[in-house]
């Protein structure tokens, strides 16, 4: 069997992204909306 | 919580239908995965939080437009989007994620902790720093895919999805990687030993 030279990498299991920017994806998701007029993507955010 | 027994794919149906709650299950879900994945590459938290940021409003964006068309298979999507946008990323920066040793920069001069003035752990790092080195040589699609299944322990069926190649191309370049290998140490006459 060959030898294994590398290390496993030092992720830890529970990292994840700040509430802040989940808190703006569902934010601008609800804002967006997105209308297809004669095969052109139109976004539209609202305020 | 009920919303674990809901499938991903229909979240995202809801999703497109109009439930913005759905999103926000998927995010839920899949953010540590996703997260964690990214930051494995970065190893920046504030450049992992952009790159997520940014692979969500592609997802949103693709699911709002009904473009999105891969049914059950929502998290390799979103992973190969973040995929691109870490190779975009180090595209820009001209930046690889892997420590170089240079005349000036010894990796030993930041190994002052008294636990790394053991022998064998010297030599053992010695040997991983020498084998990053031997990878950083290697073409980028073969080094792609020897870190993601050697050091994050991926499966080559993930790394067939993330990278968007076929299982018997990247056992290919897996393959070509470690001839590859084999053949820069024998041409240097190196030494991996411990």
């Amino acid at each position: 069997m060959a030898k294994i030279y590398s290390k496993k990498a030092l992720v830890a299991q529970d990292l994840k992204p700040k509430k802040e920017v989940v808190s703006f994806l569902l934010s601008y998701s609800q804002a967006l909306t997105v209308v297809k007029v004669n095969n052109k993507r139109i976004e539209i955010i609202a305020n | 919580m009920a919303d674990l027994h809901i499938p991903d794919a229909l979240l995202v149906k809801n999703y497109i239908e109009g439930n913005e709650n759905s999103l926000a299950t998927l995010i839920n879900r899949h953010e540590s995965k996703i997260y964690g994945f990214i930051y494995s590459k970065i190893a920046d938290r504030d450049i992992s939080n952009d790159i997520f940021q940014d692979t969500f409003i592609k997802v949103i964006k693709t699911l709002k437009s009904n473009s999105y068309n891969e049914e059950g298979k929502f998290l390799p999507w979103v992973m190969r989007i973040s995929h691109n946008l870490i190779v975009d990323h180090f595209r820009k920066t001209k930046k690889m994620p892997m420590y170089r040793e240079t005349e000036e920069f010894s990796i030993f001069s930041i190994m002052s902790d008294d636990s790394l003035t053991i022998e064998n752990k010297m030599i053992v790092d010695q040997v991983e720093v020498d084998l990053k080195r031997l990878i950083e040589e290697l073409p980028m699609d073969q080094k792609e895919v020897l870190v993601m299944r050697m050091y994050q322990d991926m499966s080559f069926k993930e790394i067939s999805e993330l990278t968007g190649v076929s299982i018997n191309t990247a056992l290919g370049r897996m393959r070509y990687a470690l001839m590859n290998l084999r053949k820069i140490i024998d041409k240097h006459q190196i030494v991996l030993t411990n």
